[in-house]
């Protein structure tokens, strides 16, 4: 699990986090959405570690990270996995050698022990046998799998998703998701994942916090985002027309079934 | 404010610097990363630095024949200038600042690039110290690579003089082989190659210093 407790982020005079508490859990899919400029990155960056807060912890389980030490903060770090939004695979680098970097760098393994990991988690992924292949040469659906597959190449107990599905078609997107979700329930790793994509709220939305303006609008899981009266949620959620219509459409079966499940 | 300014990065350069000094993670990632550099850097630069070194020799060999014609100074001297000059001063500096440009925009561009495209976050949250593992090889490579580079200019550069001079009749194949081999003072190649390593040490830190801070 990570907990943030009453975290302070500011850049020059701009308080872009402003007392963030919260926590994500273990084996779920943690969802931080929110507008653009609402302050996910910088939340989830403060999460992963990469910025330090203004004020506030960050704890991994019973840790808080930013009292550690730089050879403790690796420790941890050795148990996290990231996705990134454009993948930030190495470019002058195979799939097979991007996803052995971690390997390469940390661990001990023979390289017939680190090849036989890779080909893992490139099945994990679904795509085996593109080991010799750029990532100048896949797509870019196939890049984000390559990215999933460094992230778990260590076996992580923390997973953190920066945007997986932005730039993908709806179809691709949904593979994703129920990528990260099933790994995130086969391994019981704690995920958490920036998104703005509706889809994913509403699929794979275990624990979801909404931000806007720099703190938590709203929060609950996928089945509540429906029911919510909170104006920011639905603005947000079902910002178009269409998206509202649907909405309409949903909670007025919703009611249909209610009433019929009473007349029974 | 200007000299707060510039404690400010001074400060934080030698934090960059002393940070990539830790011990790295694993020997063999950072000397086949060193191995890397040191072609990019040393055979990427071969052609660029001969091409210039000739020109430097023939030009001075061919301006100072110029200013010494007609003068009690005899003509050998002029293959005693290019060596001196082209050892104390054009070899390291000209090449280092034709490298300052190609090397320096070159990891500028490699680390910028990166940043960028979120790389050095990737490997920040795999655990690997960035400065260590892109900063360093750089450094070593090029501290290594550049003075070789700079003593190949220097020769480059009497070859050059002799090519612009000789073959042109400005004085003779004797004179300047006599020229070459007088006052040699030893010295001068330690000066040239303590240059080249300042040079080539600046030259690899400060544009990294400038993308990955």
């Amino acid at each position: 699990m990570i907990r943030a407790e009453n975290l302070f982020k500011t850049f020059d005079d701009h308080e872009v986090i402003r007392g963030i508490s919260s926590e994500f859990l273990k084996g779920k899919t943690n969802l931080i959405i929110g507008r653009s400029g609402a302050g996910k990155t910088v939340l989830l960056k403060l999460l992963v570690g990469l910025i330090s807060p203004t004020s506030g912890s960050v704890w991994y389980d019973n840790v808080d990270f930013f009292s550690l030490d730089k050879k403790q903060k690796r420790f941890i770090r050795m148990k996290v996995g990231m996705l990134f939004q454009a993948s930030a695979l190495f470019d002058s680098m195979t799939v097979e050698e991007n996803i052995r970097f971690p390997l390469d760098m940390f661990t001990n393994m023979t390289k017939k022990e680190k090849l036989s990991r890779v080909d893992y988690c490139l099945d994990r992924v679904n795509l085996p046998g593109i080991n010799k292949k750029y990532p100048s040469e896949i797509s870019g659906g196939m890049q984000k799998r390559v990215g999933i597959a460094r992230a778990i190449v260590m076996q992580p107990e923390y997973l953190f998703c920066d945007e997986p599905n932005s730039g993908l078609d709806p179809k691709t997107a949904i593979v994703i998701d129920e990528l990260i979700r099933s790994i995130t329930l086969e391994n019981n790793i704690t995920t958490v994942i920036n998104t703005h994509d509706m889809n994913s709220v509403m699929e794979i939305g275990d624990n979801i916090i909404l931000i806007h303006e720099g703190v938590i609008a709203w929060r609950g899981d996928k089945a509540e985002v429906l029911r919510s009266d909170n104006q920011i949620l639905q603005n947000f959620i079902f910002a178009s027309p269409f998206l509202q219509h649907l909405r309409e459409a949903a909670l007025e079966r919703q009611n249909e079934l209610t009433l019929r499940m009473d007349k029974k | 404010m200007l000299f707060s300014r510039f404690l400010y990065h001074f400060g934080r350069y030698l934090i960059m610097m002393g940070t990539g000094l830790a011990r790295p993670e694993k020997g063999h990632m950072y000397y086949k990363e060193t191995m890397r550099q040191m072609n990019d850097i040393g055979i990427g630069s071969l052609i660029i630095v001969g091409l210039i070194s000739i020109f430097i020799g023939a030009v001075t060999a061919v301006q100072f024949a110029y200013q010494l014609d007609g003068t009690l100074v005899p003509q050998y001297y002029i293959g005693y200038i290019v060596r001196d000059s082209t050892i104390i001063e054009l070899a390291p500096t000209i090449t280092c600042l034709v490298l300052a440009g190609k090397v320096g925009s070159n990891i500028a561009a490699e680390i910028g690039g990166m940043r960028q495209k979120e790389h050095i976050d990737a490997m920040e949250i795999m655990g690997v110290n960035t400065s260590g593992y892109l900063v360093m090889p750089k450094v070593v490579a090029s501290i290594v690579v550049i003075p070789m580079l700079v003593a190949l200019a220097a020769f480059i550069s009497i070859i050059g003089g002799y090519a612009a001079s000789v073959p042109t009749g400005l004085l003779s194949h004797v004179e300047f082989v006599q020229g070459v081999r007088s006052f040699f003072v030893e010295r001068n190649i330690m000066l040239m190659f303590i240059k080249s390593v300042v040079f080539a040490l600046i030259l690899t830190s400060v544009p990294a210093y400038q993308d990955i801070t």
